[in-house]
């Protein structure tokens, strides 16, 4: 760096991977306005037609955007973010959908153009926003790791020395020369993590790539991602796993709707600051959609519920722990599709996942019936299981083993509490350590005779 | 150990490394114009055989219609199917670049979105895959030229100069294409416009000696009217002869336009990912 005449102070503060300063993004929304749907007459839907015409070659003329609608809107997707990351520093970036972590990760893996403010970098930069970009199903596997290899910024070499590597961490050695057209998704989503885990760059970004595949794979994957950290690489990690981002980041950084932001340097301290972030007036026990948040090809999600099944329980109060928890689930399936998963994810309110739970967990013949059109489903979270405290349920979605409609960290969120009653029997009054507190049925058995006895020990 | 340059992002800034960032990826470059290649291969019955049928069938149409219906004259004692053939190459060549590289910012939208490299790589690369059947229909010219016993004289030599002035011809507007094709999807319409009829205004099917000459010059300034014709006078030697103040003016048309796409590209390249 600059030499021996820096104080050691300015060192200090200059030893960063990376600094953002200022940092803003913005994008252009189009709407139709109302005035229009009001004129249905020829001439008038003509004029309109060609007033917008007109825009749009003017526009185009200048280089300027065209943006569908008749009005415009600016979008902040950041607003003046500012911050280091130090050489080494595992940071966790967390916040809602819609914080903006996804286009910060962007404009730090120069794939788009901040509209104001200005990012220093040092190192090889690698990232690592989705797995598998670039595969094509027709290539071999053989093939596509030298095709997403070099993608991902690999040289031919270090594809060859990890070659074998790649492979025995994917476990596909047999099918290496098939076409990955016919693999299942699960070794495909193998394969190319594979891929990404044996890049070797200064500074690593990675967004949330660790909710696919089954959960032995993402058990590895996990454990990757801690070797490269622990080599003392510069890792920004993106995820709604509020288990890895505790498990593998050092600090942590809360985003909220690209502008208010806090550095934390106690990661637990960053996480409860961000599960309890959300109180943005509503309700908490009823989420109902504004618009099209969480919308995409298959499934718009309309309405998401929690309530006990007991009566008389207001569900803005706690509910008793006896009674099951009634979930309820409504929308619009859009297009049907034989691996479309609607589902929740409970968490504590530490961010801790007790469970996922999808519409396909049961065998066939008890799924829901899911064709196009408007769906309610409900679902019980037995009584007796949960103990005391304060719940989160997200609504999720996917396309089984393919990927996500509708990941958990989703703004489609309910709360809920549970006080008092944990017990049947009226001996205990007092909650208990640990998170559930199932009650179960305790029976005598008669006392094992001498000669089993006799069996085991022999 | 430690990169220790410094890596600035911040809107609008001109990349003072464009070039040199491009050469650090030509593997990428590589790979991608590989994989261009091995899927077009894949999955078709007679694979290379259709850059062999198309344009053999395409000359033969026209030999008939140009040379014995409409009896225009070849160039010196040429046999008419070569002169169709060598016009057909560098317009097959060009089309098919053109017509991919054009689509090739959209198509590749996923690998855009999610990745950084120079974009400017993925058009190149496609240009790789017409280049590969320019090669394999190049030997069917090779064995006309055999049957008519034509034997090419010492111009054969500056073909490679002819080729990369057809590279050049086919990336300079397809780059400006692919550019406004991804903020205006309209400009994929004006692709097989321009191919189908680029077919007739070009000296495909005829020799531009046909032209009167007081239009020679304007119709010049057709790109492909250069790049065809230097292609006919490296193969048919002595028998053509080249018009010189065209061929100048072909070769700045072709420059002007590489220079206006890669200029428009390079200006537009860092919002592609917004836009797709």
């Amino acid at each position: 760096m600059s030499g021996a005449s820096t104080s050691q102070l300015i060192m200090l503060s200059n030893d960063y991977a990376i600094r953002v300063e200022n940092l803003s993004k913005r994008y252009l929304v189009g709407h139709e306005s109302d005035k229009g749907a009001r004129y249905h007459s020829m001439r008038d839907t003509l004029v309109r037609k060609t007033i917008t015409f007109a825009r749009n070659i003017r526009d185009m003329a200048g280089g300027r955007h065209i943006v569908q609608g008749d009005e415009i809107e600016e979008f902040w997707a950041l607003k003046d973010i500012s911050f280091d990351v130090r050489r080494g520093d595992v940071l966790g970036i967390i916040g809602r959908n819609g914080a903006g972590k996804s286009t910060l990760l962007k404009i730090l893996s120069r794939i788009t153009e901040p509209t104001e403010g200005r990012v220093r970098v040092r190192g090889r930069v690698a990232s690592l926003l989705e797995v598998g970009t670039g595969f094509h199903p027709e290539l071999t596997g053989r093939e596509n790791i030298r095709l997403n290899g070099a993608i991902l910024g690999m040289t031919r070499s270090e594809i060859r020395t990890k070659f074998d590597e790649i492979v025995e961490f994917a476990e596909v050695e047999k099918f290496l020369d098939t076409p990955v057209k016919r693999y299942s998704s699960g070794m495909y989503v193998r394969l190319a993590f594979a891929v990404a885990a044996h890049l070797d760059p200064e500074i690593l970004v990675v967004d949330e790539v660790l909710a696919v595949g089954d959960a032995e794979f993402q058990k590895k994957c996990l454990g990757r991602m801690g070797d490269v950290a622990r080599d003392g690489r510069t890792v920004l990690f993106v995820s709604h796993n509020m288990h890895a981002v505790e498990r593998l980041c050092r600090r942590v950084l809360h985003l909220e709707r690209g502008r208010a932001m806090r550095m934390h340097e106690n990661v637990r301290e960053g996480i409860l600051s961000y599960l309890h972030s959300d109180d943005d007036g509503r309700p908490p026990h009823v989420w109902i959609n504004p618009g099209k948040e969480c919308e995409n090809d298959f499934f718009l999600p309309q309405r998401l519920a929690v309530a006990s099944t007991a009566p008389d329980v207001d569900p803005e109060h706690p509910f008793p722990a006896g009674p099951p928890i009634l979930v309820t689930i409504s929308g619009l399936i859009k297009r049907a599709d034989p691996t479309l998963n609607i589902g929740l994810a409970l968490f504590t309110e530490d961010g801790e996942l007790l469970f996922w739970s999808f519409t396909s967990d049961a065998p066939e013949a008890n799924w829901p019936n899911m064709a196009v059109g408007n769906i309610s489903l409900e679902t019980i979270i037995p009584g007796h299981l949960l103990n005391e405290g304060n719940y989160h349920i997200e609504l999720i979605s996917d396309l089984r083993n393919r990927h996500w409609l509708i990941e958990p960290g989703t703004v489609a969120y309910v709360n809920f509490s549970i006080r008092g009653g944990t017990r049947w029997s009226a001996t205990w009054n007092r909650s208990r350590p640990g998170i559930l507190a199932p009650v179960l049925i305790w029976n005598s058995k008669p006392i094992c005779t001498g000669a089993s006895l006799g069996r085991i020990s022999s | 150990m430690w990169d220790d340059t410094e890596l600035i992002i911040e809107p609008g800034r001109v990349d003072r490394d464009y070039w040199r960032e491009l050469w650090r990826y030509r593997e990428l470059f590589q790979v991608l114009a590989w994989r261009d290649v091995s899927v077009r291969y894949k999955q078709t019955v007679i694979g290379v055989l259709w850059a062999l049928i198309r344009p053999f069938l395409t000359m033969v149409v026209f030999t008939v219609i140009f040379g014995k219906i409409a009896r225009l004259p070849s160039e010196g004692g040429a046999p008419y199917a070569l002169l169709v053939f060598t016009g057909m190459l560098p317009w097959t060549f060009f089309s098919s670049a053109l017509t991919e590289a054009a689509g090739s910012i959209v198509s590749n939208a996923t690998l855009i979105g999610k990745v950084y490299f120079p974009r400017l790589i993925v058009p190149a690369a496609t240009v790789v895959v017409a280049f590969l059947d320019f090669i394999i229909s190049f030997a069917i010219l090779v064995a006309m030229m055999i049957w008519y016993r034509f034997v090419p004289s010492w111009q054969i030599l500056l073909l490679p100069a002819v080729i990369i002035i057809a590279v050049a011809a086919s990336l300079g507007p397809g780059l400006w294409i692919t550019t406004l094709n991804v903020r205006y999807r309209d400009f994929r319409y004006v692709i097989p416009f321009i191919v189908q009829l680029g077919l007739y205004v070009s000296p495909v099917g005829f020799s531009s000696s046909v032209v009167p000459d007081q239009w020679r010059l304007l119709y010049s300034l057709n790109p492909l009217v250069g790049v065809i014709d230097g292609f006919r006078w490296c193969i048919l030697g002595g028998q053509s002869q080249i018009y010189l103040p065209g061929f100048t003016l072909s070769i700045s048309v072709v420059t002007l336009l590489l220079w206006i796409g890669v200029r428009q590209f390079r200006r537009m390249e860092k919002t592609f990912a917004d836009l797709i």
